[in-house]
């Protein structure tokens, strides 16, 4: 065990994934000479050389097609995008080919490949770079999505996305890289699939993702303070979304409030919430309520962006709300 | 070989992809046919034509349905093409890739059921018209998007090369293809990286309703090469001999040297660009389609091999009948073919995962 | 367009309801929201409004008559609008056709509805089923009248509260909801659940039921009600006032020495001559003779005295039924019987429930007079003194007599000074004239 971070964490997925099977490569942008943009692949061209952790063009959409054509013919490649703003050029090889193509094709060809990248708002970086992807892309029947939150989970579950056979989306975030966490040396697999209760409680289920799965635990141990024990639920996998430990969980504290840092309309947390009325119904007490990004697109100035994001105290007072305390 | 950073490549281990290389078919020297050869490709494009005129036919009767791009008068670019590649080579081509899977290898009769939507299709019929795929003859479809498949085609001279193998691709495009992004990103890369990909772009002067002049800023595409310092040609697509030798002098540069290449080869479809399509009338004339019909590829191969006494009259009726009758047994064996079970539908979105 | 006024279910258990008092007449003008008439339900009186305008142009059912829930008891239409359908309709069917709710439960599911788009949603669970666990599926909606849907439909709960409710056997309708808009959440119905149950009588009340010829209820009037609230403000749970009067015991004295003279079988005492006049004199008083309900005074038709017996850690009254109508030696045979069995505690829980009147007796301790507690939900209790001969002024002259003691405990909800003094009136002549007791 070693506490290390998040892009740390990635990096070690990725060599030990590249020394266990041949056919794994990694392609994108900065990856190879520049180290990786946010340092993920560093060290890796040193030790597998420029064929197997390979630099392109600023060609989104281009290299996203190379990976389909290696993938069909029997290689293994982990797309890296620089960050998922981008992948928005290369939506039509995502979508269209990597995500259809078993299907299409009767199933004769699978894809096993891996598309990565930081997905979401950091800090300051405007409109265009501060989008959340998972809910257009766990839309896609025949794509995997994940969104590990934790440096355990993101080396455990990028090793398991390499091996799928199919198709996976791994949406990772430059606020996460930093993160520090205990991660297991070696080898281990976090199965995609399953969510996970990162904390316990009884008096309401709180379902976040991503790096909003922090900002859970915040709230978690600011509640915790008056007695209010928060269970969080760490989806960890959008789709196929784990339906069983979220509904176990609103069974149990009978109100779940749902945080994401994607807008309101078709996110994430609207598929979450429709889970949660259809097969917890007998034990909801309050409508299921969602924290998530202002119906805007993200502003520059730092107060704007501030209130624009989903924030501790936005989900306490939806907390309150669901389990009817007077908003403190 | 070099990526091009200086940084010299080092070759990875192959253990888990060892390939058994098939031999190589005797190459003719750039453009040589015997006459086995020539008689193969009179075979091949009859039966694109016969198949195609019987899915028009299909098409109508409601047996096809959705989207169906016919082939008829470009029989010659598939077949020259396609008839130089080894078993191990591939093949990418657009939506209107009746004629190349035909070409490739795949029977009429797993053809035709896909166009029909039955499970006996090569695609089990899950992709239809557009998506027409088989793995045993490396036929790598079929795509819908215009442009999709081309870096697809870049990321297979890739893992071609990433294996150190002597395999190469097949690229079929149509010409609007080369306005597209994809088309740039992805022939720069195949250059940049010197891949084993052959691009060939079908020019049949028209995208669907547009007219090549009209969309595109040069009008010798293959110029478009240029762009990436790629070797390229242009080459009388109606005449299937001279499609063979310059797609045979492509090959050999792509399997030698790992080398791209782009060659335009231009030819005419003598129908609409799909059935939804008029043959003319709207955007061409009737007269300008009739005089391309004056070049038929299959008149154009059928007058080489007279010329040579390999094919007569009745030579060519009793192989039109010959072919006729198994287009015909296509059909029958397509229209038999039970539809698709219902719980087929839930299948191969995903692959279940055991490592 | 007319509008049926239906007999609604003003409470949740409602399955019929008394139409007290029309407070419009046909040909008035009617608004939304008016008040049409007042309703008596098996809880209270409520208000019975309108549903919908114009003029109220048919009462089909008179002050005082019973209607059950959902029947048509009035048509609300324009002035010149034909109704003879809606009239036959009424007549004809007997009530509306469409069935009451008649459980808590119903107007939870009828309210899901009507409140929610559950039904769009609700509708969709078939196709693409999770392979997680198979969704819920819904119920569809029991058919309500329109009018008590609408009242059904403001009874907000969430799914979780109606499920505990259920299996609780709480009902949602008694609950006061703490959510938004009213919305009845589930610490709500928690907190109902743990409290004791209300308006239950005390087991007081003779298990064999009584039948309903031996008793009628009154409701209360609007003074009736107001003197029950300030009082009980005033004075606690039962506003108590005492009446004493002092009794001349003589000729009592004299047929019970009478009665002695006759044997053995014809020994009572003066107890047993007490008991036999306070039941007569109820049985003349009987507002006297009566419990109070809370929403209502029931008086008894029949008189059965509790008689207090001290045994030895208490009190126990075992109850003499039909006092007025036995006769002194019965009455004292009884009596004799019951306070031994007090005395051994072999008493049945019949013998010692069901009076309508308690009498306390302490004279034989040299108690002058004393008050007694009222016994719940009676509304009345003797309090019967020593005997004790003391001189008074009779006709002008002092004489020396044996004389008694009573003081009345009323319960002012039930029972007036007055009332209460009219029945010691009585009592006074039945004791000062006991050959009336013969009559």
């Amino acid at each position: 065990m070693s506490v290390i971070t998040y892009r740390d964490a990635l990096n070690q997925a990725l060599r030990e994934e590249m020394q266990r099977d041949d056919r794994v490569f990694l392609m994108g942008e900065e990856v190879a000479v520049y180290q990786g943009a946010y340092k993920v692949s560093k060290g890796l061209l040193q030790e597998f050389g420029e064929m197997r952790v390979v630099d392109t063009p600023i060609t989104e959409l281009g290299f996203a097609g190379v990976g389909v054509g290696a993938a069909m013919v029997g290689l293994r490649p982990v797309i890296e995008f620089m960050t998922w703003n981008f992948a928005l050029l290369a939506i039509d090889q995502v979508v269209n080919a990597a995500a259809k193509m078993l299907y299409m094709s009767g199933g004769q060809y699978p894809m096993p490949m891996v598309f990565r990248g930081p997905n979401g708002a950091a800090l300051q970086l405007a409109a265009q770079h501060s989008q959340a992807w998972e809910s257009w892309l766990a839309h896609i029947p025949g794509l995997k999505v994940i969104t590990p939150a934790t440096p355990y989970d993101a080396k455990g579950m990028l090793k398991a996305a390499i091996r799928d056979d199919n198709p996976v989306v791994v949406l990772e975030g430059e606020m996460l890289y930093n993160t520090k966490g205990e991660v297991p040396d070696g080898d281990y697999i976090v199965p995609i699939g399953k969510a996970e209760v990162k904390r316990e409680g009884e008096h309401c289920t709180l379902v976040a993702h991503g790096k909003t799965v922090l900002m859970a635990l915040q709230v978690a141990d600011a509640l915790e303070k008056e007695g209010i024990r928060v269970e969080v639920v760490d989806l960890r996998t959008i789709r196929p979304m784990d339906v069983e430990t979220i509904a176990a969980s609103v069974r149990k504290t009978n109100r779940a409030v749902v945080l994401e840092e994607g807008w309101e309309v078709c996110g994430v947390g609207a598929q979450v919430v429709d889970y949660v009325q259809r097969h917890c119904f007998d034990h909801l007490d309050a409508p299921i309520l969602r924290v998530h990004q202002e119906d805007v697109p993200m502003p520059y100035a730092k107060n704007l962006e501030r209130t624009a994001k989903p924030d501790v105290a936005k989900t306490i007072a939806a907390i309150r709300q669901v389990m009817y305390l007077p908003t403190a | 070989m070099c990526l091009g950073h200086g940084v010299p490549l080092r070759r990875p281990t192959l253990s888990a992809m060892a390939k058994k290389k098939t031999p190589p078919r005797s190459e003719p020297s750039f453009g040589e046919t015997d006459a086995p050869t020539r008689a193969s490709l009179l075979h091949s494009m009859l039966l694109q034509r016969r198949f195609e005129e019987r899915c028009a036919e299909a098409y109508a009767l409601g047996r096809i349905g959705g989207f169906c791009h016919l082939y008829i008068g470009q029989e010659a670019c598939g077949t020259g093409a396609i008839s130089l590649l080894r078993d191990d080579d591939y093949v990418i081509t657009t939506y209107r890739d009746h004629g190349q899977a035909l070409a490739r290898g795949l029977t009429p009769r797993a053809v035709m059921s896909e166009l029909f939507g039955r499970s006996d299709g090569c695609s089990r019929g899950k992709g239809g018209s557009m998506h027409l795929f088989d793995r045993n003859t490396n036929f790598l479809g079929g795509h819908g998007i215009v442009g999709g498949h081309v870096p697809i085609a870049t990321g297979v001279g890739f893992a071609i090369k990433y294996r150190g193998t002597d395999q190469v691709i097949l690229c079929f495009m149509g010409e609007s293809v080369v306005n597209t992004g994809a088309f740039h990103e992805a022939l720069n890369m195949a250059a940049l990286w010197k891949l084993p990909v052959v691009y060939i772009i079908e020019n049949n002067r028209y995208g669907m309703g547009t007219a090549l002049e009209r969309a595109s800023a040069i009008h010798d595409i293959y110029q478009r090469g240029a762009a990436y310092d790629m070797p390229r040609a242009q080459v009388d697509g109606q005449d299937v001999l001279m499609v063979r030798a310059a797609v045979a002098e492509a090959i050999h540069r792509a399997r030698t040297q790992s080398i791209p290449t782009l060659l335009e080869v231009r030819t005419y479809r003598f129908m609409g660009h799909s059935m939804s399509d008029a043959v003319s009338g709207t955007y061409r004339t009737k007269q300008e389609l009739e005089e391309y019909m004056k070049r038929d590829p299959i008149h154009v191969l059928r007058a080489h091999m007279e010329e040579r006494g390999e094919i007569d009259d009745a030579g060519m009726t009793a192989l039109d009948e010959e072919i006729k009758a198994v287009v015909q047994d296509a059909w029958d064996f397509a229209e038999a073919s039970p539809e698709p079970a219902l719980e087929s539908l839930w299948e191969d979105v995903m692959v279940e995962t055991t490592t | 367009m007319a509008t049926k006024v239906f007999m609604e279910a003003l409470s949740p258990t409602m399955e019929e309801g008394r139409l007290v008092k029309w407070l419009k007449n046909e040909g008035d003008a009617v608004k939304s929201g008016d008040i049409l008439a007042e309703v008596e339900t098996d809880k209270a009186i409520m208000e019975l409004v309108a549903r919908g305008d114009g003029i109220l142009r048919r009462r089909l059912t008179g002050d005082g008559d019973t209607s059950p829930v959902g029947s048509i008891i009035g048509v609300i239409a324009a002035a010149d609008e034909n109704i003879d359908a809606l009239i036959a309709e009424a007549s004809g069917g007997g009530g509306a056709s469409t069935a009451a709710p008649a459980t808590a439960a119903a107007p939870a599911t009828a309210a899901a509805p009507a409140t929610a788009a559950t039904p769009a949603t609700a509708a969709t669970p078939a196709a693409a089923a999770t392979p997680a666990s198979q969704p819920p599926v819904p119920r569809p909606p029991s058919p309500v009248p329109a009018a008590a849907a609408a009242a059904a439909a403001d009874l907000r709960s969430s799914p979780l509260a109606r499920r505990i409710a259920a299996e609780r056997g709480v009902e949602l309708g008694a609950i006061q909801g703490s959510g938004p808009g009213g919305r009845i959440i589930k610490r709500d119905v928690e907190a109902a659940a743990s409290q004791p149950p209300v308006s239950r009588l005390p087991s007081s009340v003779s298990p064999t039921a009584a039948s309903a010829a031996d008793y009628q209820d009154l409701p209360l009037s609007q003074i009736r009600k107001t003197i029950a609230r300030r009082l009980a403000e005033s004075i606690g749970p039962i506003p108590t006032f005492y009446l004493t009067a002092e009794l001349d015991m003589e000729r009592v004295a004299e047929m019970r020495s009478a009665m002695a003279e006759l044997g053995d079988g014809f020994k009572v005492s003066f107890n047993d001559i007490i008991i036999k006049a306070v039941a007569s004199a109820l049985a003349q008083h009987p507002e006297c003779n009566a419990h109070w309900q809370g929403d209502s005074i029931r008086q008894w038709h029949r008189v059965h005295i509790g008689m207090a017996v001290a045994i030895d850690d208490g009190l126990i009254t075992p109850v003499i039924f039909d006092a007025d109508r036995k006769g002194l030696r019965q009455l004292a045979a009884e009596s004799r019987d019951l306070a031994k069995r007090a005395r051994d505690r072999k008493l049945t829980p019949n013998e010692y429930t069901g009076s309508t009147f308690s009498i306390s007796n302490l004279g034989m301790f040299g108690i002058d007079q004393f008050t007694a507690i009222i016994n719940p939900p009676e509304a009345g209790i003797l309090a019967v003194g020593s005997i004790e001969a003391k001189p008074v002024v009779i006709e002008g002259a002092v004489a020396v007599r044996r004389r008694l003691r009573v003081t009345l405990s009323c319960d002012h909800r039930v029972i007036d000074g007055a009332a209460g003094a009219r029945f010691l009136q009585t009592l006074r002549r039945l004791i000062e004239n006991p050959l009336l007791l013969v009559y």
